[in-house]
C-alpha cells in the first residue's frame, strides 16, 4: 500500500516536471519578456540592465532549473500588471476560487447521487423522467447560458440573490471566506449551481446507468434471496458498488471544475483564479499565466492521486492486486 | 399423513412480452417432505430455475406468477405481499444459485454478509451474530472459519466460495433449500463435495432440498425422489431408484439412455432427435410429440396429464391407454 502511493507519487512528480517545462517554455514563445516590462522608449542599455537583473542572460537550462526550483517553492516571479508576486496575488484568489469549486462539487455530488439513485430505482415514475429530461439540458446547455439565465431570474427579475461577486468575505489567517457572511453564502449559490450543474447532470446519468447494471448483477438478486430488506440491497449493497466509477469520475471532474471556472467566473465577475487569469490573457502577463497552469495540474494531479487511494479503499480487490503488485 | 414442508399446486408463470405471453411453467405440481432431497431434471430452459425462483418469489417482471399454489409447510406463500415474502426468504426458505464467483458481493467481508443476514431474521447480537457465522462457516467446512470470517470473497476459490452461499442459505436455518445448479460451475472434484455438503446438512437439520440440475449423475447419488421436466410441465416424477432403473415417459427413457455407463462401452448411447420447442412455439397436446418415437394421434391434440404408475406419475397417453386397456 505504501510502495502503491509513493510509486503513484513519483510518476505526479514526473507529470508536474512536464508541465513545467511547458509553463516555462511560455515564457520563451510568448515574445521577450524584456519588452512586456519596459516602455517603448527605454534606451537599450536599460533594457540589459533588466534583462540581466532578471536573469534573462543566463542560458536556458539555467533559467529553467532556477524556475523549477522557485515554483516548487510557490515563487512564480512578478506579475508585470500589478507588479507584485504573482505567488501573493494567487493566495489572495486561491480560497475564492477554491470555495466556489468545493460548493459546486457537493452541489454536484449530492444532487447527481440522489438523483441517479431515484431514477434507477424508480425508472418508471415521472419524477424520474423529468431528472432524465433535466439531465440532458444540463449536459447541452454552454455554462455561460446557464449563468446568465440564473442572472436574469434571480437577480433582475426577482433580485433574491446578488449578481456577481463575492458578497462579504471574513478573513481567516490568509484565507478569506465567504461561508461565514449570509451575503457570501448568498452570492455562493448562483456560480455553484452554474458551475456544478454539468458535472451534477454527469454524475447523475452515471450513477443511474451503472445502478441498473448493478441491480442486474447476481449478488443482488442472492441478497434478495437471502431476505435481506429492499433499503439495505439498494444503499447497502447497490450503491456501494455503483460508487466506484462515480469516485473517478468526480474526482477528475473537480479538476475540471477548478479548470473550467473561468467561464463561471467572468459571467459572475467572481474574484477567483479564473477572473485572473482571463484578465492574465488579455494583458500578456507570462507569469500568472504560467504559474495558473501549475497550479491547475498540480490540483489535478493531486486529486488523481487521492483518487487512486480512495479506490483501494472502497474496493477490497484492488488492494489485493496493489499488495502484489505485477 | 404429516404436511409437506414444500407443496406445489399447478403452478403456472408466464412472461408477457409485447408480442406474446409466454407461458414458461404450465401447470407443475409436486411436495417435497421433511429431510427430502428432490432433484428437478430438464434440458435449458425446461422451466427448472424458473420454478426455483417462483417458490422464492423472485420472478421479477415481465414475468408472473398466473396460476396455481405453492404453501410452505401448509401456508400459502405465493400470494403474499413483498414485505412478507421477503420475510420468507433466507429464513424458511435459503437459495444457492449456480455461480458462486459472482453470488457474494465483492466489496463485503463474507463475516459481514452473514451476519447481515443473520440479523435480517433473528435477533442476536452483533457479537453473537458472529460467533454464529463462525459457527456455521466450520460447519460448511472451511478451515480456520474464525480467520476466513474476515475475509473478502475474491480470498476464496470457487468450491470454498459456493461453501460460503451454503453458509449464508442455511444461516437462518430454513426448512426448505433450492439448490439452482449449485455445482455446475465448479470442478467435478470439487462438486462431489458440494454435493455431500448439501446432502449432509439436509439430514442434519431435517431440511427439505429442492435441487435443480442437469447432471443425472448427481441427481442418482444425492436425491429421494427426482421430477424430470419438458417444456414447462413435469414428464415424469417418482422415486430415484424408478425414475432412473425404468423410466417411462419417452423423454425421460432419451434422457437415461444418454448417460454414459463404464460398463456398457461398445453401446452407442441414445440421442433424442430434434430440440426443445422455444415457449412461442410449443406444439398442441403434449409438448414432446414431435421428438417421440411413440407419438400417436392424440398427443397431437390432447395434453396429457400425469398418471400414477407405481410410485411413479408420469403425463404420458401410453400409459393413459395401457391402465385403460388393462382395466377393459
Amino acid at each position: 500500500m505504501l510502495a502503491f502511493t509513493l510509486r503513484r507519487a513519483v510518476q505526479a512528480i514526473g507529470v508536474m516536471i512536464a508541465v513545467g517545462i511547458i509553463a516555462f517554455s511560455m515564457f520563451r514563445f510568448a515574445g521577450d519578456p524584456v519588452n512586456q516590462i519596459v516602455s517603448i522608449d527605454t534606451p537599450a542599455a536599460e533594457r540589459e540592465a533588466v534583462r540581466k537583473s532578471l536573469g534573462l542572460d543566463d542560458p536556458v537550462l539555467i533559467q529553467f532549473a532556477r524556475y523549477f526550483a522557485n515554483a516548487a517553492q510557490f515563487k512564480f516571479g512578478v506579475s508585470y500588471q500589478f507588479r507584485q508576486p504573482v505567488s501573493t496575488l494567487l493566495a489572495e484568489r486561491l480560497p475564492a476560487t477554491l470555495e466556489l469549486a468545493i460548493c459546486a462539487t457537493i452541489f454536484a455530488m449530492v444532487f447527481g447521487i440522489l438523483m441517479g439513485v431515484y431514477a434507477a430505482l424508480r425508472r418508471d415514475t415521472l419524477l424520474a423522467k423529468l431528472c432524465q429530461a433535466v439531465s440532458l439540458i444540463g449536459i447541452s446547455l454552454p455554462t455561460f447560458l446557464i449563468g446568465i439565465l440564473l442572472i436574469y431570474l434571480f437577480a433582475v427579475t426577482l433580485g433574491w440573490l446578488p449578481s456577481f461577486g463575492r458578497g462579504e468575505v471574513v478573513r481567516i489567517g490568509w484565507w478569506t471566506t465567504g461561508l461565514l457572511t449570509v451575503s457570501g453564502l448568498k452570492a455562493l449559490i448562483m456560480p455553484s449551481i452554474t458551475l456544478g450543474l454539468f458535472q451534477m447532470t454527469l454524475i447523475m446519468r452515471l450513477v443511474r446507468a451503472e445502478m441498473l447494471e448493478v441491480l442486474r448483477t447476481d449478488y443482488i438478486r442472492f441478497a434478495r434471496a437471502r431476505g435481506l430488506t429492499t433499503r439495505a440491497i439498494h444503499f447497502g449493497h447497490a450503491l456501494k458498488n455503483t460508487l466506484v466509477p462515480v469516485i473517478t469520475v468526480a474526482g477528475l471532474q473537480f479538476g475540471s471544475v477548478i479548470a473550467f471556472s473561468i467561464i463561471t467566473e467572468s459571467v459572475f465577475q467572481w474574484p477567483g483564479m479564473g477572473l485572473m487569469f482571463v484578465q492574465a490573457v488579455q494583458n500578456v502577463d507570462i507569469p500568472i499565466m504560467a504559474a495558473y497552469l501549475l497550479m491547475v495540474s498540480l490540483i489535478f494531479v493531486t486529486i488523481n492521486l487521492v483518487v487512486d487511494i480512495l479506490y483501494t479503499i472502497v474496493d477490497p480487490r484492488l488492494r489485493a492486486t496493489i499488495s502484489r503488485p505485477a | 399423513m404429516t404436511v409437506p414442508v414444500l407443496s406445489v399446486r399447478d403452478l403456472k408463470v408466464e412472461f408477457v412480452t409485447r408480442r406474446a405471453t409466454l407461458r414458461a411453467i404450465d401447470g407443475v405440481s409436486f411436495d417435497i417432505a421433511k429431510g427430502e432431497v428432490l432433484g428437478v431434471v430438464g434440458e435449458s430452459g425446461a422451466g427448472k430455475s424458473v420454478t426455483g425462483l417462483a417458490v422464492i418469489g423472485l420472478i421479477d417482471p415481465p414475468g408472473r406468477i398466473s396460476g396455481g399454489e405453492i404453501h410452505l409447510s401448509g401456508m400459502r406463500i405465493d400470494h403474499l405481499p413483498p414485505e412478507e415474502i421477503r420475510r420468507v426468504r433466507g429464513k424458511r426458505i435459503g437459495m444457492i444459485f449456480q455461480d458462486p464467483l459472482t453470488s457474494l458481493n465483492p466489496l463485503y467481508r463474507i463475516g459481514d454478509q452473514i451476519v447481515e443476514t443473520i440479523r435480517t431474521h433473528t435477533n442476536l447480537s452483533e457479537s453473537a451474530a458472529r460467533k454464529r457465522a463462525i459457527d456455521l462457516l466450520a460447519e460448511v467446512g472451511i478451515p480456520a472459519p474464525e480467520k476466513r470470517v474476515d475475509g473478502y470473497p475474491h480470498e476464496f476459490s470457487g468450491g470454498m466460495r459456493q461453501r460460503v452461499v451454503i453458509a449464508l442459505a442455511i444461516c437462518a436455518e430454513p426448512e426448505l433449500i433450492i439448490a439452482d445448479e449449485p455445482t455446475t460451475a465448479l470442478d467435478v472434484s470439487v462438486q462431489a463435495q458440494i454435493i455431500a455438503l448439501i446432502k449432509r446438512l439436509g439430514r442434519d437439520h431435517g431440511t427439505a432440498v429442492m435441487l435443480v440440475t442437469h447432471d443425472m449423475g448427481i441427481i442418482a447419488e444425492t436425491c429421494d425422489r427426482v421430477a424430470v421436466m419438458y417444456s414447462g410441465r413435469i414428464a415424469e416424477i417418482g422415486p430415484v431408484q424408478d425414475v432412473v432403473r425404468n423410466p417411462l415417459h419417452p423423454y425421460a427413457k432419451g434422457l437415461m439412455g444418454a448417460i454414459p455407463t463404464l460398463a456398457g462401452e461398445d453401446k452407442r448411447l441414445v440421442q433424442i432427435p430434434g430440440s426443445m420447442p422455444r415457449l412461442s412455439a410449443i406444439p398442441p397436446g403434449c409438448p414432446f410429440n414431435p421428438r417421440c418415437a411413440f407419438v400417436f394421434d392424440r398427443c397431437r391434440v390432447e395434453r396429457p396429464e400425469p398418471i400414477r404408475h407405481g410410485a411413479q406419475a408420469v403425463a404420458c397417453h401410453l400409459y393413459d391407454r395401457a391402465a385403460k386397456e388393462s382395466a377393459a
